[in-house]
């Protein structure tokens, strides 16, 4: 089956064969990242604008990073410097872009479907790296990605997703991504954080820790978000921690295979012990690494290369 | 002016339960039992087979932006698109800038109304000063000015104190306040309801909560005060039931609710699309059925447009950043025949009376019927054409139209005021 998306907005919409399609296409890309020479000409002579109108560390990096390895060139555009603090609307500043012949654009948002809105306004493949609580489809593809590289297949597995439900486009993409591929999700957290309603998402809702973590095979640890609650969500960071946060005993409660994760960046010792954050099960790192090649894979194939090709491409 | 002659219409004045095919007349404005014929000679002729004849519509919820935004909308404009929409009076809002809190403003709008309107257009002015929730505005002075009611519409008064008092004092001129029910405590950064649908799109909910704690704070205050609260586009079933029992209660509350909010649910915001952005948000489907509900057994008594325009520009944008609100005098009588006569089986002269008879009486307003020696407003439509709407090309200044480009059912063909056609709009 060929790949015909040309832009990524959300995971919702992906097929369980395209979310493979990525997964298998990263992997080829994954080997590169060992070699001595860590570059592949595919992307060569194109140009990548990183529009990045939130904060990103993480996000931000690795993609600037993939962009690189697949020998594109990359120009960022920030926030703070940019035309958008004097007012200029994102339909203006995308379309300059486009004129100034970008080829493809890469959108932090933290407003909720603005990579739909620019898709539909731009030419060139537009790829979400993350709008407001809605979606961030590039860390739910490498974060099944790095599972996957654990566990083997995600059918049946047990996957507790702990912390800021609500607003977190994390979530939501892991969500979709995780049911996609047969896997059990359970979230869980304070009942102000993770509403009910994320049921109909296809996922479990908890408020119980124990019984959320029992037998899980994953855990994935989500940054209390506090700057955006305004301390109306929870009393204070300190009973998060207390009613919520991962420390040793309950990391016990785990399948004893279990992987820890977190997207980043970690409060520690509020959503998880300093010690779990490095100890031997959590993953973190690897999701980072694995995001470099999971962002080349997702550049690749939006850039109209077929999965089929990317061995031949890494040659 | 001529004598009018409208032939053969199928006449629905629900003041007079009437619906029955014949005849109307108009001589000096009025409407007038029959014409000389020497009148029926030199009267302006309308046949009017096939299509209704109604009172001209009456909306008590409409912005016309001026003075201060005159580019989303005008006096001027906003009248020629409830000519077009087949209103007649129509009520607007104060939040204009600077807001309506003082008889000044109002003075410059009536002047607007005066050399610009083709329809009736009344203002409405603030409760307290600026919209700013904190000083009651001169409601005296708002009402000898011309004011039909008063309201901070958008911006609730959050104080009950205030509110409390706001409502004790109009009643002294019996003046209506009318309520835009929030809490605004509970819907900070909200953009659309609290739900299934904000949870899957990552947006930020406003719970019809806070939509029923002012309507039950204002059933409250209207039952210990005795004054008459009305409470505009209600959008919760729980709203709507708390109006209900308050309504058995015998307590002086009323409602409105919006084309929109019959017709569309929150399920239309899958693709962001900032036209079905407003305040009080589309809910959902339990909701919609709930509204319908009460327009039928009278709990919510009219329809109201809440016609709010906004330029392209302003509404091109993110979906958080997109102003609130669409317009809708242009296609309400569509909606409205569609999802009340057509799917809910409302009686024709039932839904006529949502948009005519029951609007007017609720200001007090000399509009809304046939009656001989009532101004000749009238509005004639074809309850089947179907047509496809293009905001682009409508009347508005603005369109921002959840309706743009979809085929619509039910045509306004001619709008009078005062016994002078107003549309189709003369050349000029």
């Amino acid at each position: 089956m060929t790949w015909t998306r040309r832009h990524l907005i959300t995971i919702e919409e992906l097929s369980l064969r395209e979310i493979e399609q990525v997964h298998s296409t990263a992997a080829a890309f994954k080997k590169i990242l060992g070699r001595n020479v860590k570059k592949v000409p595919v992307l060569r002579g194109k140009t990548i604008v990183n529009l990045f109108l939130e904060p990103s560390t993480r996000t931000r990096l690795a993609f600037d990073m993939a962009a690189k390895r697949l020998s594109a060139d990359v120009i960022a555009f920030d926030a703070s410097s940019s035309s958008t603090q004097k007012g200029e609307t994102l339909r203006d500043t995308a379309e300059n872009i486009q004129a100034l012949n970008a080829d493809m654009i890469v959108i932090r948002h933290a407003a909720a479907g603005s990579p739909l809105y620019l898709s539909k306004i731009l030419d060139i493949p537009v790829i979400n790296a993350g709008d407001g609580a809605h979606e961030h489809p590039t860390q739910g593809l490498l974060d099944t990605f790095t599972m996957k590289e654990h566990l083997g297949s995600l059918k049946g597995r047990k996957v507790a997703i702990l912390g800021d439900i609500l607003f977190s486009r994390v979530a939501r993409s892991n969500i979709h991504a995780l049911t996609k591929m047969g896997a059990a999700v359970t979230l869980v957290g304070p009942s102000t954080l993770v509403p009910h309603g994320f049921t109909t998402l296809g996922a479990r809702v908890s408020h119980d820790l124990k019984s959320a973590l029992a037998d899980a095979d994953v855990v994935m640890l989500l940054r209390i978000q506090h700057e955006r609650q305004g301390h109306r969500h929870f009393p204070s960071l300190g009973e998060y921690t207390s009613m919520f946060g991962l420390n040793k005993t309950r990391a016990s409660w785990l399948n004893p295979q279990a992987i820890i994760m977190h997207p980043g960046p970690i409060n520690r010792g509020v959503e998880i012990d300093s010690e779990l954050a490095d100890g031997e099960r959590s993953v973190i790192l690897e999701q980072v690494t694995n995001g470099i090649a999971v962002r080349m894979a997702v550049l690749y194939l939006c850039a109209g290369y077929q999965p089929e090709h990317v061995i031949s491409s890494t040659q | 002016m001529p004598p009018l002659w409208i032939r053969n219409a199928r006449i629905i004045d629900p003041a007079a339960r009437r619906d029955s095919v014949g005849d109307l007349f108009a001589l000096g404005g009025r409407i007038v039992a029959g014409l000389s014929a020497a009148d029926l000679k030199k009267a302006r002729k309308i046949d009017a087979k096939g299509l209704v004849a109604t009172p001209g519509l009456v909306d008590i919820h409409v912005h016309f932006r001026e003075p201060g935004q005159t580019h989303k909308e005008t006096i001027a404009t906003g009248s020629r698109a409830a000519a077009a929409g087949g209103f007649t009076t129509v009520v607007c809002m104060p939040n204009t800038t600077p807001p309506a809190d003082n008889a000044g403003t109002i003075q410059y709008i009536m002047d607007a109304i005066r050399r610009d309107s083709l329809v009736k257009v009344l203002p409405t002015g603030c409760i307290t000063i600026g919209m700013g929730g904190e000083t009651l505005a001169p409601i005296g002075s708002l009402k000898r000015a011309g004011v039909v009611a008063i309201t901070d519409d958008g911006d609730c008064v959050q104080s009950n104190e205030l509110m409390r008092r706001a409502i004790e004092y109009a009643k002294m001129f019996d003046l209506p306040v009318m309520d835009h029910c929030q809490d605004q405590s509970m819907t900070e950064g909200a953009v659309m309801n609290e739900g299934d649908m904000s949870i899957r799109l990552g947006l930020r909910g406003w719970p019809n909560a806070a939509e029923d704690v002012i309507v039950s704070r204002n059933v409250i205050i209207s039952s210990y005060t005795g004054a008459h609260i009305h409470m505009q586009h209600i959008s919760s079933a729980r709203s709507v039931e708390i109006l209900r029992r308050a309504k058995a209660d015998a307590v002086r509350v009323t409602g409105e609710a919006t084309p929109h909010h019959i017709a569309l649910t929150d399920a239309e915001l899958a693709t962001y699309d900032t036209n079905f952005k407003m305040n009080p948000p589309l809910r959902t489907e339990v909701d919609r059925r709930a509204i319908i509900a009460g327009l039928r057994d009278g709990t919510l008594d009219c329809i109201a447009t809440d016609h709010a325009p906004h330029t392209d520009y302003e509404k091109d944008k993110e979906f958080d950043y997109a102003p609130n609100g669409i317009i809708g005098l242009e296609t309400a009588l569509a909606v409205v025949l569609d999802v009340l006569v057509r799917q809910s089986r409302f009686r024709l002269s039932h839904a006529v009376d949502l948009m005519t008879r029951k609007p007017a009486g609720l200001l007090g307003l000399p509009a809304g019927t046939l009656a001989v020696g009532a101004a000749a407003d009238i509005c004639l439509f074809d309850p089947e054409e179907v047509w496809t709407y293009d905001a682009k090309a409508g009347q508005s200044k603005s369109s921002n139209s959840p309706w743009s480009g979809r085929k619509l059912r039910g045509r306004v063909k001619t709008t009078i005021v005062d016994g002078r056609v107003v549309f189709p709009i003369a050349a000029s």
